[in-house]
């Protein structure tokens, strides 16, 4: 390329990035990469801060006797943990920044179908995070980030209503980026670009779009009779004034058990472009891993009762959970088998998004098999509530979510910037994380199956070994997330210019220069084969 | 330093969870190592060496088949097996000792028919099937014995029951494992498990104000119940004698079954369920003027007052509490 042998500080082609100028620029902006990187800033803030709030939890528990804070400090700790990282990290992360960045991009678009919707839900979510950041600042809250009725609606001291209008506004952030997404895929493909030939990145933000768009609402109103009950005592959660504290519950997991494939079936998506990329190997089983996107959006909402196994709901509604959960299984082990057969007879290569890859792969197997100890009825009996549900769905979540996030943010820096990450410390960190993570979550399967309980501030002196161990993997694993902020900024300024197409990688957003002009292509691409055909062309351009 | 690696484990279901345990462990070890085991071959096999550009492989039908169905299969037999273990623990043995467990912020509260009474401590003898039914005062608790291996949620304005039998006398921990609050994590007592003779002594010791039946006794006369219930002759209320296990005539044609949930269902809320020929409005609400504690004896005493098995009611006999049954 010849911008490798230009001076990228003199100049640089115009792009996304230097279009315009000013704060203005960027907040009414309707560019979907612009919008993107402002989501990528605001997300990066509330992890940083659930990140926070995860270390003085782990602080608190070097300790068996609760003596760093008091009760009601931990109790909020855990709290806003939660609910920064499931709603104003987890939630947007890949759907609103790559998926916002890459959809259009990826199937040949100028733009989202309604860039203004996009801007606004960017707004909305901000909106959100500052009605939670309020909570926060006022007092904070201490429900957990379930809002468990009746210790939300009528117990609790703290800013509840706040945090929840904080879920309840950043909701429809998420309703309309779904919707969004849903719209493009089904009206904005260029020529050629048919269903069959979609990326498997767009197929997974496709079917996570379908569960914003139908699950989100249900946690609104849920929110919302919370903060009514709370507010005016309407009796629906709180069996003195007439409500059902179970009732609660299960419309929260209709929505919040869909959720959790919101946050892993977009970084399932970055996986398969990953994965085919560092194996130069086009998909082994397309239709198979796109189907099992959809598979998952569909099944899962047939399974939020086993969430609830010990409240006392009917044995045989116990049998119908635990059996679809068996079946909703098996579209994940359907992923996994066919991103290890696309491996084979390939040209593997190790960079620092393949290491990534390796790790999800890793991490995620362990964290939906373990996923399955908890759907088989008696098993979960002795496990939930323990800090074996803790290990399992942060296995599923930072093994799963984050590592994705991770390996799409190293995989695609080069387009969304134009400049390239320090190799060796991508690596570097990214073996950080894997070793950090398994440190800090894998003693709490041992500790969850000895019956520790989760959410106790104070715990037995037994059970100390396995939380300091827990503790120092978590120090590794901050140090692993502190590090590719620090070289993925200093690449902005000091960073090689990547070149087009830096790994050489199929797909039409590497078609365009990096980064990308604002309307993406100069000429609307025209599609004539499938995706990931790495056999016939695209010769290896090292940037 | 201690490190425990494996839970103590002091009853049957303890010990069958355990091998349940064992056997998703090795499952899942064999899965994992076959899968990584792969990818590590294939990572270290086709690592590229240069700038070939490997033929891609479509995919295979068949094999998309087999990994699919045989994993699925696996997976039936975790279900089978934990379904197995989740139906036994749902129904209680009939003869079941009875032992009232209530929740509140942040203590447990246990009492037994023959009167103990006891605070973030269970006494129980090895051998025999223990029915515990748990009440809430307030928010959703959780009723955790690791070394049994069993919880159960205690969720306000419900009875809920769990059982087990201990097998292995020991003192073991009692959680509450669901959030609860500010000292959710103070909410923790001991389960003490004991050899029968043992169990009676202690059972036996103890300053007590008369059995359960007696204490629901005492308050059923406080509350000023008995004036209606037992003594009143103009046909205003029921007369409660012999009613617990009974199927009732509701005004609205409905039947019900008087159990526990019903009776404390009409103490707290009296016009949900009226009986036929009986006129609503007539007895005022108990709802906070009582505790879940004082509710669960007032039970007690009106199935010391005669039980009836209805027909078609056959967990009615089950309900009945050996210890103090045809008592006063």
């Amino acid at each position: 390329m010849s911008t490798v042998l230009q001076d990228p500080q003199t100049t640089e082609t115009p792009n996304y990035l230097n279009a315009e100028y000013g704060w203005k620029s960027w907040l009414f902006t309707t560019d979907h990469k612009r919008i993107a990187v402002l989501y990528l800033i605001s997300i990066s803030v509330m992890f940083a801060l659930g990140g926070v709030f995860a270390m003085l939890i782990r602080l608190e528990l070097l300790t068996p006797q609760g003596d760093l804070v008091n009760s009601d400090t931990y109790n909020k700790f855990f709290t806003m943990h939660g609910v920064t990282m499931v709603f104003f990290f987890l939630i947007p992360s890949i759907p609103a920044t790559l998926g916002n960045f890459l959809v259009p991009m990826m199937i040949g678009a100028k733009d989202l179908a309604f860039p203004r919707i996009n801007l606004l839900s960017w707004y909305i979510y901000i909106a959100g995070a500052l009605f939670a950041l309020a909570a926060i600042v006022m007092g904070g809250v201490d429900t957990g980030w379930t809002f468990y009725t009746p210790f939300s609606t009528t117990y609790s001291n703290t800013f509840v209503i706040t945090a929840a209008v904080g879920v309840f506004i950043a909701g429809f952030s998420s309703i309309l980026t779904g919707l969004n997404f849903i719209v493009t895929v089904h009206k904005m493909r260029a020529p050629g670009m048919t269903w069959g030939r979609l990326p498997l990145f767009v197929w997974a933000n496709y079917a996570t779009a379908l569960i914003q768009v139908l699950g989100t609402p249900v946690v609104a109103i849920t929110l919302a009779l919370v903060g009514l009950e709370r507010a005016f005592h309407i009796g629906i959660f709180d069996p003195a004034i007439g409500g059902d504290p179970i009732l609660f519950q299960h419309m929260f997991w209709f929505y919040s058990h869909p959720a959790v494939y919101i946050m892993i079936l977009p970084g399932m998506g970055v996986m398969s472009e990953i994965i085919t990329c560092f194996s130069r190997k086009g998909v082994f089983g397309y239709s198979f891993i796109a189907g099992s996107s959809l598979g998952i959006a569909i099944i899962g909402f047939l399974v939020w009762g086993h969430h609830m196994f010990v409240t006392g709901m009917s044995m045989y509604a116990g049998l119908y959970f635990s059996l679809l959960t068996m079946l909703v299984a098996v579209p994940s082990a359907i992923k996994v088998f066919n991103w290890t057969a696309t491996m084979f007879r390939g040209s593997i290569s190790y960079e620092t998004p393949m290491l990534y890859a390796f790790g999800f792969i890793g991490l995620f197997t362990i964290g939906g098999l373990t996923g399955l100890y908890l759907g088989t009825l008696g098993m979960d009996v002795h496990l939930t509530d323990t800090y074996f549900v803790i290990a399992h769905f942060h296995y599923v979540m930072v093994g799963g979510m984050v590592v994705a996030y991770l390996g799409g943010l190293h995989f695609w820096w080069p387009k969304i910037t134009g400049k390239m990450y320090p190799e060796g410390w991508g690596k570097f960190s990214a073996l950080l994380v894997f070793a950090g993570f398994n440190l800090t979550f894998f003693p709490q399967f041992i500790l969850g199956y000895l019956g520790q309980p989760r959410r106790y501030h104070a715990y037995a002196p037994e059970f100390q070994v396995l939380n300091v161990m827990s503790t120092a993997g978590a120090s590794v694993l901050g140090i692993g997330f502190v590090i590719p902020l620090i070289y993925l900024l200093w690449s902005l300024k000091y960073g090689k210019p990547a070149g087009n197409n830096p790994y050489g990688a199929a797909g039409l957003e590497w078609t365009t220069q990096s980064p990308p002009t604002t309307f993406n292509f100069d000429v609307t691409p025209i599609v004539t084969e499938e995706a990931y055909t790495y056999s016939k062309k695209h010769e290896v351009e090292v940037g | 330093m201690q490190l425990p690696l494996w839970p103590e484990a002091a009853s049957a279901v303890a010990t069958e969870i355990d091998y349940l345990y064992i056997y998703l462990t090795v499952v899942s070890v064999v899965m994992s190592v076959l899968i990584f085991g792969t990818i590590f071959v294939f990572a270290v096999k086709y690592r590229r060496r240069g700038d070939e550009v490997p033929e891609p492989i479509h995919g295979s039908l068949r094999l998309e088949i087999t990994w699919s169905v045989i994993p699925f299969l696996v997976m039936l037999t975790f279900f089978w097996w934990g379904a197995k273990i989740y139906f036994l623990n749902a129904t209680p043995p009939p003869n079941s000792m009875d032992v009232y467990a209530v929740g509140k912020q942040w203590m447990w509260k246990v009492q037994y028919p023959e009167g103990q009474r006891e605070i973030n401590e269970l006494h129980v003898p090895i051998g025999r099937p223990v029915k515990i039914t748990l009440a809430s005062e307030d928010v959703i608790h959780s009723f955790f014995i690791p070394a049994l291996r069993i919880k159960h949620d205690v969720v306000p304005g419900h009875y809920d029951t769990m059982w087990f039998t201990a097998t292995k006398p020991g003192r073991y921990h009692l959680f509450c494992a669901e959030y609860c609050g500010t000292e959710h994590s103070g909410m923790v007592g001991w389960v003490t498990v004991m050899e029968p003779a043992d169990y009676e002594n202690w059972l036996a010791g103890g300053g007590s104000s008369g059995t359960m039946a007696q204490q629901g006794e005492r308050l059923f006369e406080q509350l000023g119940c008995s004036t209606c219930h037992l003594l009143d002759r103009q046909g205003r209320c029921p007369i409660l004698r012999g009613v617990y296990g009974s199927r009732i005539q509701l005004s609205d044609g409905k039947t019900v079954l008087a159990d526990d949930a019903y009776i404390r269902e009409s103490i707290l809320n009296p016009n949900a369920k009226v009986v036929a020929g009986y006129k609503p409005n007539v007895m005022p609400s108990f709802q906070g003027q009582i505790s879940e504690e004082g509710i669960l004896q007032l039970i007690i005493y009106i199935k010391s007052l005669g039980i009836t098995t209805a027909p078609g009611a056959p967990t009615a006999a089950a309900l009945a509490t050996p210890q103090d049954g045809g008592k006063q």
